[in-house]
């Protein structure tokens, strides 16, 4: 809710009091008018429309320069966002304005996520400014507001009605953007036609509800103006950067066979209308409803995507900080818990483990056992074994000595029969 | 000149003095010219292009008739995911004893969704259609009232609000070159200045050629032409493709009443050639050309149409080979479905108990040698 919007109510308990002479803060507009002359003003516009539409045409005409646009190529695959900024001077006021182009809007065969990269560059505009109001340390008023202030939607000439691709994005872009639909090439459509077509599209927008700006009533300045104008909403504009000699002067012109359109003339088109709305009058409006409508409403969104809000659960008004308080102790509550969990699950696997171990190691040491038992086994029996042998062998060593002896014997008592014959014999 | 004085002027004379060399056979062209009254033309032309440029209010002023009297716009919503339809109106014109049987058909939806990706199959289903019809009744037994629905021409409306050409046009023109004459135009040409037309013509042709787009071009004059009758139709041919207006209220401008577009700045005339080329536009489609559109839509687009029919037939019945000279439009003219399964039943049958035939041979052949 813009807080500029409501009038000063007087507050109860507040009494107004009558001035005896001249203070001087009348003077505080003019204070306000210095400071922002000095710091210069910031504007953004977004122009979304068909490659050749006459985008860079019509922003080279509105302000009186030359953007040095180059013409795309109708083969982009997908939609894409040029930003240009530039700085402008006119007598003593500064303007730093940014110029986007889409490039290649409407020229692919499937056009069902042609608004998401514009909508996507939008929402980065306003993600940038909270981060930076979010900041700890910020300088607003030394940032440079990308945020778009006014999207001028090029709507082609067809005569009949609105094209299905521009309803599907505007719908997409009314919450997001200040919508000022312009009909594009209004030289192709007489004047009759014209107003047919003019009825019928804002009946389409109306009848699918999509929002686009209107012009501010509030202020009685401009209200009457204002209220005109929104009755010749969209703007059927015609863009040249050409002159041609009409009458003694030259003119921003289009020269045809059959006739010259003026672009300033307002019998031709509704060139004039758009300017001084757009630029003389409610630029600075487009600014503030960007702020305090789009802006405010994308800022909720977001922070309520986080979980914040503005009333605690006993509908007492809770301020960010404690929210912010309370949303880390949550955290650091779910961390601890988590990193216990981590805990206890290494812990269950580690013993798992060494309980894999200890009954690996059990059998090891088993079958080192049993191993070892038939080891012995074998032993044993080879050492009886060996125990027969040496019995058998002692045996016959013994048999073999008797043997021995017994045949010695004979041996000698032989001898000595011999022996005896031997001696006998002799004598 | 029209062809009939053309033609007219060079049949011989009887003072001539030359009467035994005088056959008779030059007044041939007159006895065509008097068949072809009483028998009557018919065209079909197509109009294909996005909604809101203009198809109906060219149509109108072409053959300067109301067309389209009630018909309902759709809503953008409702055109959101609206498919491609295909209309077609048919009147009856006559014009000095020449009757014509004009067939427009219409492709309301084309390109209007958000989603076209192969929005130009109904429109190619649309002209196969025509093309499998005629061939069938071609090739019927009863061929005395054979109804000529084919597409002989379609305009295809490109917008003027871009630098030239875009995807959807391209894949558009190129699904549909070989199967109808196309013709592009520039639509409401009102909001382009000349150089700005001329820069974009050049560039539409540059871009035509680099991507391979075969629009129907005119044929060449004859050689023996004068060359005045060169020059212009060289004048024509480097003017495509044409940027047309159309209108379908008549204005009062210097003392006379003229169709055009009344605006503040002035007013356009839809048939000053200075303006437009709305009269070139009429001059080769209605008034010299329609009959070559006719001839290259039979001779060259149904004629490939119906080579392509027959052979994707012909491959079906490969099998046979006991036919010796392919006749495959009799199964045609009464397309049963019931016929045709059996035929596929017996062809597979044949095809198993010919490579069973073929095995044996083979065993044969081994236990012989």
């Amino acid at each position: 809710m813009a807080s500029s919007d409501v009038a000063r109510q007087p507050d109860q308990g507040v009494r107004p009091l009558s001035l005896a002479g001249h203070v001087g803060f009348d003077s505080l507009p003019d204070q306000l008018v210095n400071k922002s002359i000095c710091q210069g003003f910031c504007f953004n516009i977004l122009c979304i429309g068909e490659t050749g539409i006459g985008k860079s045409t019509l922003m080279d005409t509105l302000f009186n320069t030359n953007f040095e646009n180059f013409e795309s190529s109708h083969f982009e695959p997908q939609v894409k966002l040029r930003a240009q900024t530039y700085d402008l001077q006119e007598s003593n006021v500064r303007l730093r304005l940014t110029v986007v182009n889409t490039v290649g809007f409407g020229d692919q065969m499937n056009k069902q996520e042609s608004y998401q990269p514009v909508v996507d560059y939008i929402d980065r505009q306003f993600e940038s400014y909270l981060q930076e109001e979010l900041k700890i340390k910020r300088s607003l008023h030394n940032y440079h507001d990308s945020r778009v202030h006014a999207c001028l939607y090029f709507i082609s000439p067809s005569g009949h009605s609105l094209k299905s691709l521009d309803l599907v994005t505007m719908k997409k872009l009314d919450s997001k953007v200040n919508i000022i639909p312009v009909i594009a090439k209004a030289d192709t459509i007489s004047k009759s036609e014209l107003h047919k077509f003019k009825i019928k599209i804002m009946s389409e927008l109306v009848s699918n509800g999509v929002q686009i700006y209107q012009f501010p009533l509030d202020d009685e300045t401009v209200a009457k103006v204002n209220t005109t104008m929104n009755g010749h909403l969209p703007f059927a504009v015609v863009g040249s950067t050409e002159e041609v000699s009409v009458g003694n002067k030259m003119v921003k012109a289009r020269q045809y066979p059959w006739g010259v359109v003026q672009v300033e003339n307002e019998n031709h088109c509704d060139f004039v209308k758009l300017r001084e709305m757009l630029i003389c009058v409610n630029m600075e409006d487009l600014r503030e409803q960007t702020h305090t409508r789009h802006y405010e409403l994308y800022r909720r969104c977001k922070l309520e995507e986080m979980g914040f809000k503005d009333t605690g659960p006993e509908c007492k008004p809770v301020s960010l900080q404690q929210t912010y308080e309370a949303k880390r102790q949550e955290f650091l509550v779910e961390l601890q818990k988590r990193e216990d969990e981590m805990r206890q699950m290494f812990v269950q696997r580690v013993k798992e483990k060494e309980s894999e171990l200890k009954e690996a190691e059990r059998e090891l040491q088993s079958r080192f056992e049993q191993l070892k038992r038939l080891h012995a086994d074998e032993k044993a029996a080879l050492e009886e074994k060996k125990r027969l042998l040496d019995d058998d062998q002692s045996s016959f060593s013994k048999r073999r000595a008797a043997a021995q002896l017994l045949q010695a014997q004979s041996l000698t008592a032989n001898g000595k029969k011999d022996k005896d014959r031997k001696n006998s014999g002799f004598m | 000149m029209t062809t009939s004085s053309r033609y007219r002027s060079r049949a011989p004379r009887s003072e001539d003095g030359e009467e035994k060399d005088y056959v008779g056979f030059a007044t041939l062209p007159n006895q065509v010219h008097r068949k072809s009254v009483k028998k009557g033309f018919d065209f079909t032309l197509m109009v294909a292009g996005e909604s809101g440029l203009g198809k109906s209010t060219l149509v109108n002023s072409l053959f300067l008739t109301d067309l389209h009297k009630d018909r309902k716009l759709l809503n953008a919503e409702e055109r959101i995911s609206q498919t491609v339809e295909i209309t077609k109106h048919t009147v009856d014109i006559e014009e000095k004893g020449v009757k014509l049987k004009l067939t427009i058909v219409d492709t309301p939806g084309f390109g209007d969704a958000v989603n076209n990706t192969e929005c130009w199959r109904a429109v190619t289903g649309y002209i196969d259609q025509q093309f499998e019809h005629y061939f069938r009744d071609e090739s019927g037994l009863n061929r005395k009232n054979i109804q000529d629905n084919r597409v002989h021409c379609c305009l295809y409306f490109i917008p003027p609000f871009g630098h030239g050409l875009r995807p959807v046009d391209i894949e558009f023109m190129k699904a549909l070159q070989d199967k109808v004459n196309v013709v592009p135009l520039i639509a409401k040409a009102d909001c382009l200045t000349p150089t700005e037309i001329k820069k974009l013509k050049e560039r539409l042709r540059e871009e035509i050629d680099k991507y391979g787009i075969k629009i129907y071009q005119f044929p060449d004059c004859d050689s023996d032409e004068d060359e005045d009758f060169k020059r212009q139709d060289k004048e024509l041919k480097d003017s495509t493709p044409f940027a047309v207006i159309g209108s379908n209220t008549v204005v009062e401008t210097r003392g006379q009443r003229v169709r055009g577009r009344l605006y503040p700045w002035g007013i356009v005339e839809v048939e000053n050639p200075a303006h437009c080329d709305f009269v070139k536009l009429r001059n080769i489609l209605i008034r010299t050309h329609m009959h070559d559109l006719k001839d290259i839509t039979s001779d060259c687009h149904y004629e490939n149409y119906r080579a392509q029919c027959i052979q994707t037939m012909t491959s079906k019945m490969n099998a046979d080979k006991r036919v010796e000279s392919p006749i495959p439009l009799l199964p045609l003219s009464t397309p049963n479905d019931e016929a045709e399964k059996l035929i596929k039943k017996k062809d597979e049958e044949l095809k198993r108990m010919q490579q069973m035939l073929q095995k044996m041979q083979q065993q044969m052949h081994e236990q012989d040698l």
